[in-house]
């Protein structure tokens, strides 16, 4: 894994091709000169923030205390279903059946259902994140529940270890690399499901700002909301990465990371 | 006087796609308190099957098992297992790998701990009881498996082709080893193999088994003296003993001459 928290190096690489992609965005708009409507250079974007930073702030910690609620509510409700699924070969069929097809549907299209059901705060926002994240958490949490060595369950039976032993000493940690791996897919989504509430109806959120903006063809505007977006994506995939590098030193994952990390 | 592992007419029947699988077919054999007995058989014959029916794992289809004199209805109290891959599990210490086995029947941790270190000591893993499981060879991997097994002082050992993965220097230290813990502690312990020498250097009895479907074929006493030194390997008698074993084998034709 590449990431910006994996070394000085990766860091100053990622910087590089990011300034380098800027300065050719800028030059490019001052050789070309589109219409400002269409394509506002940096400096153009940077100073629309600078002109009302507070405003994009408040509005992009909306968006994030949503991803982030939808995140956590997903995780407490995958894990739950997982752990039901895995136990329960008649829930199995029927939970698993539901969320198939649940996860089938657009859930863009859902989402006025959802405005209707809760109304414009922020509760139909977090039920659409909620929707749009927990797919990927229950089926890698069911994954790792399942992967268990047959010979660690047969240990704990001859000692007598109850079902819910096995589950808290076996089964859970087992699972929790393919659990992190549904969180790194969740916490994507989550954010996508923010923007899609905020996007339907709301007064708030990065989405809402976007939405209005398009409205008055304010395009750096635009601009500035996908940036911090892109930036809040970015920090959220990372700080899930850092926790799962905490939790996890144990597994096979994190050491090839360390071991790379530290010959090289 | 009850025997501590009692098996009669023990039979063990799968159902697979292709219809029933005979595992296991009328397998007798009585093992007394205290005694090394050893399940010795070619791959498929049914001995680690007839193990898992011993550790109340599976229950046998046809026949009865009784750990002195109860029938089994699941893993029997007092038993400690070890498999042939070591089982520890990767977020654990090796220490709190060996506890786990007090963590699963409910016992307290911190009186056992002591015992837990002392176990480490013995084995020669002192100094690694506070590593994880990947910084070890696969030799102190499976020794600490049989220290998780021995932790709350199991009557029954049942060892499941435990050193057949190592190699044939670490195999030969894990079986000095495991005669000098018996040779002290005197538990009946049933050991799969599929390494003669392995089961006549440890073994009061070895069940020779065949395949197709898995029975025990014959019991050969070995009557060598114990203790047992590495270097008994190569006197006369355990030659005997292996070359007995062997055209026993041979004459079923379940091993080449």
């Amino acid at each position: 894994m590449t990431g910006l928290w994996s070394g000085s190096s990766g860091l100053r690489g990622t910087v590089g091709v990011l300034v380098g992609v800027l300065v050719l965005w800028e030059a490019a708009v001052w050789l070309l000169a589109p219409a400002p409507i269409i394509l506002p250079p940096p400096s153009r974007i940077w100073i629309e923030f600078l002109d009302a930073p507070r405003y994009f702030l408040r509005h992009a910690w909306f968006t994030l205390s949503t991803t982030l609620a939808g995140f956590a509510l997903s995780v407490v409700l995958g894990v739950g279903l997982a752990v039901a699924i895995v136990n329960s070969r008649f829930l199995e069929r029927i939970i698993y059946t539901l969320l198939v097809s649940l996860n089938s549907l657009p859930k863009v299209a859902l989402a006025p259902l959802f405005v209707i059901w809760m109304g414009t705060g922020v509760e139909p926002k977090i039920a659409i994140a909620v929707m749009l994240a927990i797919f990927s958490i229950v089926v890698d949490t069911v994954l790792g529940l399942r992967s268990v060595d047959p010979d660690a369950i047969a240990l704990a039976r001859v000692n007598h270890a109850s079902p819910l032993k096995i589950l808290v000493k076996i089964r859970f940690p087992n699972a929790l690399p393919s659990l992190f791996v549904g969180m790194k897919v969740a916490i994507s989504f989550a954010l996508v499901g923010a923007i899609v509430g905020e996007f339907v109806a709301g007064s708030a959120g990065l989405g809402f700002v976007i939405l209005v903006a398009q409205g008055q063809f304010d395009t750096p505007r635009v601009f500035v909301a996908l940036v911090l977006l892109g930036i809040l994506g970015t920090l959220l995939f990372y700080l899930v990465e850092a926790v799962e590098r905490l939790t996890l030193p144990w597994h096979v994952s994190q050491r090839a990371v360390a071991d790379r990390d530290g010959h090289g | 006087m009850v025997a501590c592992v009692e098996i009669r007419a023990a039979g063990k029947t799968y159902a697979s796609p292709r219809g029933p699988v005979t595992a296991l077919e009328d397998v007798t054999l009585a093992i007394a308190e205290g005694e090394f007995v050893s399940l010795l058989g070619p791959s498929g014959c049914g001995k680690s099957t007839l193990l898992k029916c011993i550790a109340g794992l599976e229950a046998p289809s046809a026949g009865t098992i009784g750990v002195r004199g109860t029938p089994l209805a699941g893993p029997p109290q007092g038993l400690g297992m070890v498999f042939q891959r070591d089982v520890l599990l990767d977020w654990r210490t090796i220490l709190d790998n060996v506890l786990i086995t007090a963590e699963f029947q409910g016992k307290p941790k911190a009186a056992l701990a002591e015992r837990a270190r002392a176990l480490l000591d013995r084995f020669g893993l002192g100094d690694f009881q506070d590593r994880h499981p990947w910084e070890l060879s696969g030799g102190m991997r499976q020794r600490a498996a049989i220290c998780r097994a021995l932790l709350c002082e199991p009557e029954i050992l049942l060892m499941d082709e435990p050193f057949g993965a190592l190699d044939a220097m670490t195999r030969d230290d894990l079986n000095v080893e495991l005669t000098r813990i018996w040779q002290a502690a005197r538990r009946t312990v049933v050991f799969v193999t599929h390494s003669i020498a392995e089961a006549v250097y440890l073994s009061d009895r070895v069940a020779m088994m065949s395949k197709g479907p898995g029975r025990i074929v014959e019991v050969v006493a070995i009557d060598l003296p114990r203790p047992r030194p590495l270097s008994i390997r190569e006197t006369p008698e355990f030659g005997r003993h292996v070359a007995h074993i062997r055209g026993l084998f041979a004459a079923l034709g379940i091993v080449k001459e």
